[in-house]
């Protein structure tokens, strides 16, 4: 079985070959995965150093470092750049890198749009971003709620800035997921069947299909926001007979979905790390799956459980009540399953194992304090507290963000070839720890002893001085924290120890192949059979309650009082790996090249960039209709359109990569099918 | 666990090739549904604040009531022309007709056609022309429909009707536009060098896109016309 699939151990390919074009064209998912990564750790620092602000207004009381205008840009810009630039982007660099590297293909379905998600991404998050350096920043909360943002109370160019950007990271988010449920469910390797796949690419699967079906709603929401401000609909026209609950309900449609594509990456990543740093299986997969799916569809039931305070009415307020309870078991199911990955296995105590085990913990409190929020008695005395911002800083920082980190340290080696620093690592976990604990939990006294959110400074002598005072200090250790992390991944990205094909004793298929993959992945597209294909053959005592296949795409089912039961482990010995004679050998010296392997590569394009940018010209040229001055906002919008409709047109008439060889021999369709 | 000492080979899939897709299917075919799936949530959105917004608006003209505006006095007559409306509904199923038409011709462009039937049944340029032109043809509607409205007095600022209306109903047009001149390149491409079955894939996905934008207009159709 000579095959040069997966060569042990080669020097890693660094990653500065071909210069700044090479990057601006690229359609590698790796690559894109990379520049997705260092985008977001940059608005990371961004939307942290918004928080920095804050949390130094409010160290004590009757503080006017900020005015209350600039405090609310600042909260309104923290809320946004970590949920949209930071959060999401996170997820989208982990989605890039790995679910073609889990499922066993060579790219995505479609490269060059996922090419151009990632610059509408790069582009749209500058275009909310920068304005407010100049003071002139969103400023109606992440939430945005009409009317107060209709031009009657928010007149500025503020919003408007909101409402486009918004819009523009939308078709970011909607290209991408298209992407990747096409990529997931039609590129599977042989014998990669759904309960096969790595729980991360299950938890990416459900993601997509939130993005998708959540996103068109606050299109629409946003739609209508921009109508109104721009061409005087009456949407949000309280006068007009508009309900003034038509934001709200539309925007936490995608709202609270939107929480769950926040979170179940992170759920991803963590029951990924947890099964390799215990030596054990993940516990329970098939309950794990369907509990996302779970999470998924329950997501979509819950929305109004954000609107108890606005009056909805007993009915209304119990129904999402109890369907936020309800939520809370699908989710424990998970907490608990991870205790149980860990549960008797031999636990190492890496980085990425800190940081799993801190979601574990972090998110539990925060899961806890949001049950709370389900009994709608409760709620009316958290809401609009800073209660509440405890309770979702344990689940989005505690929860998704430690969860990302994880990832990172643990997938870093793969992406780059290099590990990052253990020492530092474990200096940013516990400072993380504690930081974000000594900052958030105090959070949930203040918030009980009144204090509102969103306020700019505050009176003393209430009782809160202390808990602000210790909330403060918690953030800044949180931002010292992440500027480690940050050291860590520009000082390591190169020169880090070198990472071999699977630092950590992995299971999976991303571990069979080198650090960083060589651009087409796998020489030969691998046949999976088993959920753990790396440990069958490395540690196959690990695997042998896990169900086998002998070939990969059949179903071997074991029978249970004449019935068909699920599938049957294969004895290690009568495995395909070892009856291919597969097992351990001496690594070659190096990764082959994919024109060596005759392998078509997409070809190097810069036609995503172009139409990417000529959304933004459009956008920028409506906001443009609205300002008195000389630049004729029309002409640049039409300027942009023309750029966009250039772009599209040279990028769908042009292929995607070269005709190879064997095009002719099995029809046209499944070639044509890369062309998009 | 020494982590250079690594198995080279993952059991490869012997035969696999390059073009491999788990179901079998296209990676188009399944992006497009995904796409359409979206689009669902796109037009509930619009549909659903429409019907929320239904008898909500302080001042007329209305739908389906006429109304006499208080301060002038001036009389509206209801708003919505079914028996027009009716009529471009008609055009716009009978294009789905013709882009069904249309793919098949493109299909079987290699079989040997001798009747004259047959001949003009296989012309994939004729019917791809039809498709668009009966699409063309639905806007054109749109567009007497638009103008007329706003000179009876209702326009996107009058009311949360016109709103919804003209929003929901523009969204839907635009959709369309989207689909003709989608149709024009590629009865361009047939004109140049000729729609084969090698094309059926592309021709099959912008049918799918013309016939979800038809469906949706049946239910905006039914909801926003045809129930008071």
């Amino acid at each position: 079985m000579a095959t040069l699939a997966a060569p042990a151990f080669a020097a890693p390919i660094e990653r500065s070959d071909g210069g700044f074009l090479s990057w601006l064209g690229t359609t590698d998912h790796k690559r894109i995965g990379y520049l997705y990564l260092f985008t977001a750790t940059g608005f990371l620092l961004w939307g942290g150093g918004e928080a920095m602000l804050m949390r130094w207004q409010l160290r004590a009381p009757n503080q006017h470092f900020l005015s209350a205008e600039q405090y609310n840009q600042l909260f309104t810009m923290h809320g946004t750049t970590m949920i949209f630039l930071v959060v999401m982007p996170l997820s989208a660099a982990f989605f890039n890198l790995l679910v073609p590297l889990q499922i066993g293909a060579r790219d995505v379905a479609f490269p060059r749009l996922n090419a151009f998600s990632y610059w509408v991404y790069l582009l749209g998050g500058l275009f909310i971003s920068v304005p407010i350096i100049f003071n002139a920043g969103p400023n109606g909360g992440w939430f945005g709620y009409a009317p107060l943002t209709t031009t009657t109370y928010s007149p500025g160019l503020n919003i408007d800035f909101w409402v486009a950007g918004l819009q523009i990271l939308g078709i970011s988010s909607l290209a991408a997921g298209f992407n990747f449920i096409t990529t997931i469910i039609n590129m599977r390797a042989p014998g990669m069947n759904l309960m096969r796949m790595p729980m991360f690419t299950w938890m990416a699967f459900v993601v997509q299909f939130l993005i998708v079906l959540a996103f068109p709603v606050i299109t629409i929401a946003l739609v209508f926001l921009l109508f109104d401000r721009f061409f005087g609909t009456n949407f949000y026209e309280i006068a007009a007979g508009a309900d003034p609950l038509l934001w709200q309900h539309l925007f936490w449609i995608f709202g609270h979905p939107e929480v769950y594509i926040l979170v179940l990456p992170a759920f991803g990543l963590v029951s990924e790390v947890l099964p390799t740093f215990s030596q054990k299986p993940l516990f329970g997969y098939p309950v794990m799956v369907y509990s996302g799916i779970l999470i998924g569809f329950l997501g979509f039931g819950v929305w109004a459980h954000h609107m108890f305070a606005v009056g909805m009415g007993p009915i209304a307020d119990t129904v999402f009540g109890v369907t936020t309870m309800l939520i809370a078991i699908p989710t424990g199911v998970k907490i608990f399953n991870w205790i149980f990955t860990m549960w008797g296995g031999s636990v190492r105590f890496t980085t990425a194992s800190m940081f799993a085990i801190g979601l574990v913990a972090m998110f539990t409190i925060g899961g806890i304090s949001g049950v709370m929020h389900s009994s709608p008695p409760a709620d009316l005395q958290q809401t609009d507290t800073y209660f509440v911002v405890a309770h979702f800083h344990y689940v989005l920082f505690g929860g998704s963000l430690m969860g990302l980190f994880a990832g990172i340290y643990y997938y870093y080696p793969k992406l780059t070839g290099h590990l990052l620093d253990e020492g530092l690592g474990k200096w940013h976990f516990w400072l993380n720890l504690i930081g974000s604990n000594l900052a958030f939990f105090p959070m949930h006294f203040s918030g009980l002893l009144g204090m509102p959110r969103r306020i700019y400074t505050y009176d003393a002598n209430q009782g809160w001085d202390t808990f602000n005072l210790l909330s403060s200090i918690g953030a800044f250790i949180v931002g010292f924290a992440t500027l480690i992390l940050v050291y860590n991944m520009l000082v390591n990205r190169k020169r880090g120890r070198l990472a071999g094909n699977n630092p950590w004793g992995a299971g999976t298929l991303e571990w069979s192949i080198p650090s960083p993959p060589p651009v087409y992945n796998f020489a030969e597209i691998p046949r999976v059979t088993s959920r753990y294909p790396v440990w069958d053959l490395t540690a196959p005592e690990l695997t042998a309650a896990v169900p086998h296949t002998l070939r990969g795409d059949e179903m071997v089912t074991a029978q249970v009082g004449g019935v068909s039961a699920g599938q049957m482990s294969v004895p290690a010995d009568r495995r395909p790996a070892a009856a291919a004679g597969a097992g351990l050998h001496a690594p070659p010296a190096r990764v082959p090249s994919a024109e060596e392997l005759g392998i078509p590569i997409p070809y190097t394009t810069t036609k995503p960039f172009f139409t990417a940018l000529g959304i933004i010209v459009m956008f920028g040229g409506l906001l443009l209709t609205r300002m008195e001055n000389k630049i004729p906002g029309w002409a640049v919008l039409a300027l942009g359109a023309a750029t966009l409709v250039g772009g599209l047109y040279w990028w769908l008439t042009s292929p995607l990569e070269p005709e190879h060889e064997h095009a002719g021999a099995h029809g046209a369709a499944p070639h044509h099918a890369h062309a998009h | 666990m020494d982590s250079f000492a690594m198995p080279d080979v993952i059991v490869p899939a012997a035969g696999v090739e390059h073009t491999y897709t788990t179901t079998g299917l296209p990676h188009r075919k399944i992006g497009i549904w995904a796409f359409i799936g979206s689009e669902c949530m796109l037009f509930a959105s619009l549909i659903s604040t429409y019907l929320i917004y239904k008898g909500r608006s302080v001042v007329g003209p209305f739908p389906h009531e006429a109304w006499t505006d208080p301060s002038t006095g001036h009389h509206f007559r209801a708003i919505l022309n079914i028996p027009v409306t009716s009529a471009s509904t008609f055009v716009l199923l009978m294009s789905s007709l013709a882009m069904v038409l249309a793919l098949a011709a493109v299909e079987n462009r290699d079989k040997p056609k001798v009747t004259m039937g047959e001949k003009i049944l296989g012309s994939s340029k004729l019917w791809l022309f039809m498709t668009a032109l009966l699409g063309t043809t639905f806007l054109g509607f749109q567009a007497f429909e638009f103008t007329s409205f706003v000179h009876e007095g209702v326009s996107i600022r009058t009311n949360l009707f016109g709103s919804s209306f003209f929003t929901l109903t523009g969204f839907h047009g635009a959709h369309v536009t989207a689909g003709v001149l989608w149709l024009c390149t590629m009865l361009a491409v047939d004109f140049k060098r000729g729609l084969g079955p090698k094309d059926a894939l592309n021709v099959d996905i912008m049918a799918l896109y013309w016939h979800f934008v038809d469906v949706v207009w049946i239910a905006i159709f039914t909801l926003v016309y045809l129930i008071r």
